[in-house]
This record gives structure tokens, sequence and C-alpha cells, in this order.
């Protein structure tokens, strides 16, 4: 059985691990057999992430329809985010943003949501390690451990995260969720462990047409993510945070 | 040694099979009986933090097997002492708190009981934003 002082070990080291695997991103070469690595399909369920993926998503703010909040359904839908009819309390994994510009009247849509920073502020704040960042770049709550203090909330630059304010019922078996905790976007981890390679609002955008939402593998150099990144570039929200965010936005 | 037929309810649904051919329960009855909730905790530190996902001691997988229709087809809640789970728990006098988040019945049992027009429980429209931000709202 393991303690708990070998799992936040465990965590701390992954940090280092993926700071390497960041340095990948700028086009340097990774360690040689690092690359072999980067098959599609799934990982064993045996086997743990690793921080040689590094998952992401690419936002096309150009193909984001105003109106559309298809990816914000989705989401619920897949995760059993249900509302409660109080929407001031109600739980928001990813939310649509409509920005228009007053000095020409352009507005831009993009969906936002947790953008799994490789340096998250909601790690950093967490006093009993609830808020962590999963060796492939997924940034999560680890809900058995979260108090509810509510300090990731405050130290969120994008407003990512919810607190769950009264008991839940009918959670779906992939999602648990429940009261006195705070959750946000997960990244479909349970659909990328399966091996699905998507999440449910890149999977809801693509069926509405929109195809604005890319999930890929920002350590692997073959991913379309990858390639679009490198060949017209993304932008970070607050980029001057340094926090190097996993989700990317274009037209912004 | 209690057991959910020495002193609870009578009429739980049996669970699914046999784990395999030879076995009964993913372990030895005996040991599920008494320590089940090791293999779990032992499990969900290595599910949400190192995303193993493997079926064996996987929660899922106990409510998947154990938790099955009575004869109406009604799955049973946490709540109800047919539950599988419940059934022992409350004969033991075990207070627990795993379904307040985690689903007590397999997933088709959920989203039968969320019924079929789900978006009717979706968030409301009102939870679209729209800001208004001078030129430069996003550093490069």
């Amino acid at each position: 059985m393991r303690d708990t002082p070998d799992t936040t070990e465990k965590i701390s080291t992954g940090r280092r691990h993926f700071a390497r695997g960041v340095a990948a991103l700028g086009g340097l070469a990774i360690a040689p057999g690092v690359f072999l690595y980067h098959t599609a399909g799934a990982k064993p369920d045996d086997q743990a992430v690793s921080s040689q993926q590094r998952w992401g998503m690419l936002v096309n703010t150009n193909s984001c329809h105003e109106e559309c909040d298809a990816c914000v359904t989705a989401c619920n839908e897949e995760n059993g985010v249900w509302s409660l009819g109080r929407p001031e309390t109600d739980a928001q994994w990813i939310r649509k943003l409509n920005v228009r510009d007053r000095q020409t009247g352009h507005v831009t849509s993009m969906p936002m949501m947790c953008q799994h920073c490789e340096h998250p502020p909601c790690v950093d704040v967490c006093p009993t390690r609830a808020s962590f960042r999963r060796e492939d770049g997924i940034v999560l709550v680890n809900k058995h451990t979260c108090i509810g203090c509510r300090y990731c909330m405050m130290a969120c630059p994008y407003k990512a995260r919810s607190f769950i304010h009264e008991p839940l019922e009918d959670q779906l078996p992939h999602s648990p969720r429940g009261k006195g905790c705070v959750e946000s976007c997960t990244l479909c981890v349970h659909k990328v462990d399966r091996g699905d390679n998507t999440t449910a609002c890149a999977e809801a955008c693509a069926e509405e047409g929109h195809d604005a939402l890319l999930f890929g593998d920002l350590n692997d150099p073959e991913s379309e993510i990858s390639k679009r990144l490198e060949k017209y570039g993304g932008t970070q929200i607050r980029a001057d945070l340094g926090l190097n965010t996993g989700v990317r936005y274009q037209g912004i | 040694m209690f057991g959910t037929v020495a002193g609870g309810p009578e009429n739980i649904p049996p669970p699914k099979g046999n784990y395999d051919e030879d076995t009964l329960c993913v372990e030895p009855v005996e040991i599920m009986r008494r320590q089940h909730f090791e293999y779990i905790l032992d499990h969900r530190d290595l599910t949400v933090i190192e995303g193993i996902r493997t079926k064996k001691h996987s929660l899922i997988g106990c409510i998947d097997c154990h938790i099955t229709p009575n004869d109406e087809g009604v799955y049973a809640r946490y709540s109800q002492e047919t539950h599988f789970c419940a059934s022992c728990h409350q004969f033991a006098a075990v207070s627990i708190d795993c379904f307040q988040c985690h689903a007590d019945r397999p997933e088709e049992a959920i989203r039968k009981a969320i019924g079929p027009d789900q978006r009717a429980r979706r968030p409301a429209q009102e939870l679209l934003e729209t800001l208004q931000f001078s030129t430069a709202v996003f550093t490069k």
C-alpha cells in the first residue's frame, strides 16, 4: 500500500520530468526514443500516465460561432454537470465568452475553461495538495483530499473552477462530484485514458461543423495540434503570467 | 463473520456473475467482506493521481457487477437497504461517504433515471457571458 508522502513525492518528481518534456515544445529534440512512444491508441490500463505526453487544446476563435454553445452542452452531458436551476452557484466547467472590441465592434467568441497550465496557480496555493497536475499535464482536483477551501478558485486567473454548494445526485460513474469540493474541466480525463484522443467539447464542435476545438498531444511533433501550433502559432490568455497554458487560442 | 445474508434484508438482487470461472469475486469473499475498502482506497490514488485504470479493484467495477435491477427492473440506491453495499453497512452500522460523490448504480441505471431529455437539466442560457473590453485584453 502506498502511503501519503510517497504519493506526494511522486507528484513533485513528475513536475521536473514535465518541465523537461516541455523543453521539447520549443522545437528541441528530446531524448532519442521518446518520439517512438507517440503511437495512436490507448495506453495500457495498468500503466501510469507519463510526461512524454502533454495534452492540450487549440481553440480557433475564427471558427467559433457567437451563438453556439454545443461545447458547453456536450461537456455538461458527458460529465453529468447538471444545473440545479440556480445559475449563481451551478457548476461550470466550460463557458462561452463573447468579447467585443469597443473600437471596431468585432466580436470574438471562444470557450473558456481550465487552461491546464504547466505552472498552475491553483496547485501552488492548495493547502492539501488536492489540486494537482498529472504527469501528462492535465490539472485535476483530487476530491478525496479537497477540503473545499476555495483558495484555488481565487488563484485561478481564468475563473475556471466551481465549488459545489449542495448535495448532488445522479452523478455519472466516470465523473464523481459532490458537495464541498471544487471542480473544473478535466480535459475529459476518462476519455483520454481510454484512448479516445478527443474531448466531449471538441467532438461536439466538430459535429456542429465548426471544428474550432482541437485536442492533442503538445509533446508529439507529429500531432495535428503541434503541427498547427508550429505553423500558425497560438496565443496564451494572460501569457504575461508565465503559466505556459495547455490551452492555446488562435484569432485573439 | 457478518455478511449480507446474516442479518440484512434477503431480497438483494444477486451480482451479475462470478469474476471469472474459478473465483466468485476479485478476491476471496472472506477477504472482500473484511477488507474491500482497503483495495478501493489503494486503487483510488493510483487512478486519480497516476491514471491507472485497471478494472479489478475499481469502484465502478464493484458497482457494475454487484448492483443489479430487481424483478421490476429497478436499481436500488445506496439510501435503500436493498442496495448491495447498504445492506451490509446498515447491518454493521458503518457510515461511508463514497456515494456522496460516486455513482451508486451502473451508468445505464443513472442515464435511465435522468431520462432521455438531459438537456432539460443543463445550465441556463444566461450563463453565456458577453464581455466588453477595450482593445488590449489579451497580452501576447
